[in-house]
């Protein structure tokens, strides 16, 4: 089956991120919950403070992309968020960041659920609607406040973030769009029912028939749909909900450590659930060079993967420096202790 | 609660984007937006959205906080002098009350306030943080 591509040049004009100031180090849930003696996976996770949420976020993730993108934010006729920690169960979280920016009324609006692909999803579905020629501009957002259960193996690495992409007409684009698939299978790697506060994984669903089954085939589908090879790209950035899964995934489609530990942030933010990806694109376009391609890839448990080939135009060394460099909200941190995160995160019932 | 979802909706716009008034006769620019200028008393004021650059004019560290602001003691309030000249009075976060000082670089995010209990509905504005240098 052929790649997706946009009926006409698209690609994305401003890209944000948005990491929280605050971070528990992993061993610090190990001498909480496992003695101090666990063999942890990532050095440190951003945590939301007690006034952010996926909204607040979303937001300022979405301020940073229109910010390079030099548009107003009541150009644009789309406002899409996707989360899986939507502060309301009913009432869109789209509404209210699409008020903040100052878009709409006569906007499309709505939130989009899938896991960690998520962000990514709306991020297709942006490059639908402009690619269609139904928009000229649309914006796609990722964040999650992710709650991984108190002990559990995701407490670990269950992050907060957000990432946000203004997709419009190719000639203001800093990297045009150049093909997507998406693929996607009944998969019960990881849920969370309506009412529950934590999610559960699917213990063995969780590597093989979850995560490496759906970013492989969609990366291979998409490289050789467009007739490409790893040595095309400069970078590639894959989902990250921990160091090894992204590292092997890579490797097995041919590219080498030097195209993905750029955009390899899970070891210093954890794993920011539908930002993950996001925010590691964001990482690879403050340092990448017009010309240079990125080839990305999502997973979202569930589960599914969307990949897509970007290539940079010679507007981005222009307008990377209107928002913060995500390097330096990673940059930005303060230390937790367990007890004050449990605090931060409503882990404690008064 | 019945009455409050009407007063905090009618809002949101000023608090959601920081839009103050600027009198058209004396130039003078204020938050929140009124009807009447506060210095001159000209009757002719426009809306405008600052931008949210400010600095630490004066602060308070507040202990005992009023009922729906407990969770964040202690906590900044400060007043913050835009550079558009307005005045806000805000709650600053992101940011230790030790570290605070007047004349201290900030900026305006969009941060949750309060909630209307576990049910009720999630109030978001402004607050401010130390300066994120881009």
């Amino acid at each position: 089956m052929p790649a997706m591509r946009p009926s006409r040049p698209i690609g994305i004009l401003g890209y944000g991120a948005y990491i929280p100031r605050y971070r528990l180090q992993a061993s610090e849930v190990a001498r909480v919950w496992h003695g101090g003696q666990d063999h942890v996976p990532i050095a440190q996770k951003a945590v939301a403070g007690p006034d952010e949420d996926a909204i607040t976020m979303a937001v300022e993730a979405a301020r940073n992309a229109l910010a390079r993108a030099g548009i107003a934010g009541e150009r644009l006729q789309a406002v899409w968020v996707g989360s899986e920690s939507h502060p309301y169960a009913v009432k869109p979280s789209s509404t209210i960041v699409a008020e903040a920016l100052g878009a709409g009324p006569l906007a499309l609006a709505a939130d989009v659920e899938f896991a960690c692909k998520a962000g990514s999803e709306a991020l297709q579905m942006a490059v639908a609607l402009v690619g269609s020629g139904m928009a000229d501009c649309a914006l796609a957002i990722g964040a999650d406040t992710a709650q991984g259960r108190p002990a559990d193996e995701l407490e670990y690495t269950a992050g907060s973030g957000a990432a946000a992409f203004v997709v419009g007409l190719a000639d203001e684009a800093v990297a045009l769009l150049e093909g997507s698939v998406s693929y996607v299978s009944d998969t019960p790697d990881f849920f969370r029912r309506g009412q529950e506060h934590y999610p559960r994984h699917g213990g063995r669903f969780t590597g093989e028939p979850g995560y490496f089954a759906h970013v492989l085939a969609a990366g291979r589908e998409l490289l050789s749909s467009l007739g490409r090879s790893p040595a095309d790209y400069a970078y590639v950035v894959l989902h990250q909900p921990n160091p090894k899964f992204p590292a092997r995934a890579a490797a097995e489609l041919g590219f080498r450590p030097e195209q993905w530990q750029p955009g390899l942030l899970v070891d210093r933010i954890g794993n920011t659930y539908a930002a993950s990806s996001l925010l590691g694109l964001t990482a690879v376009l403050d340092r990448a060079e017009p010309g240079e391609r990125v080839f990305f890839v999502s997973f979202g448990s569930g589960a599914g993967s969307d990949a897509l080939s970007l290539v940079v135009t010679e507007k981005l060394p222009l307008r990377r420096h209107q928002a913060p460099a995500t390097a330096s909200y990673i940059a930005r941190q303060q230390l937790l202790d367990y007890a004050t995160y449990a605090r931060f995160r409503g882990k404690i019932a008064l | 609660m019945a009455l409050q979802l009407p007063r905090e909706w009618r809002w949101r716009q000023e608090r959601y984007r920081l839009i103050g008034g600027r009198c058209r006769r004396c130039g003078q620019a204020f938050f929140p937006h009124r009807e009447i200028c506060p210095r001159c008393l000209g009757e002719d004021v426009a809306k405008e959205q600052f931008s949210g650059r400010g600095r630490v004019y004066s602060y308070a560290t507040v202990y005992k906080a009023p009922v729906g602001f407990e969770e964040y003691v202690p906590y900044v309030v400060a007043l913050v002098q835009l550079e558009e000249g307005a005045l806000v009075a805000a709650q600053l976060t992101d940011v230790d009350p030790t570290e605070v000082q007047i004349g201290m670089p900030v900026e305006c995010v969009l941060r949750r306030w309060r909630t209307n209990g576990p049910d009720g509905n999630i109030i978001y504005g402004y607050k401010f943080r130390p300066r994120l240098e881009s």
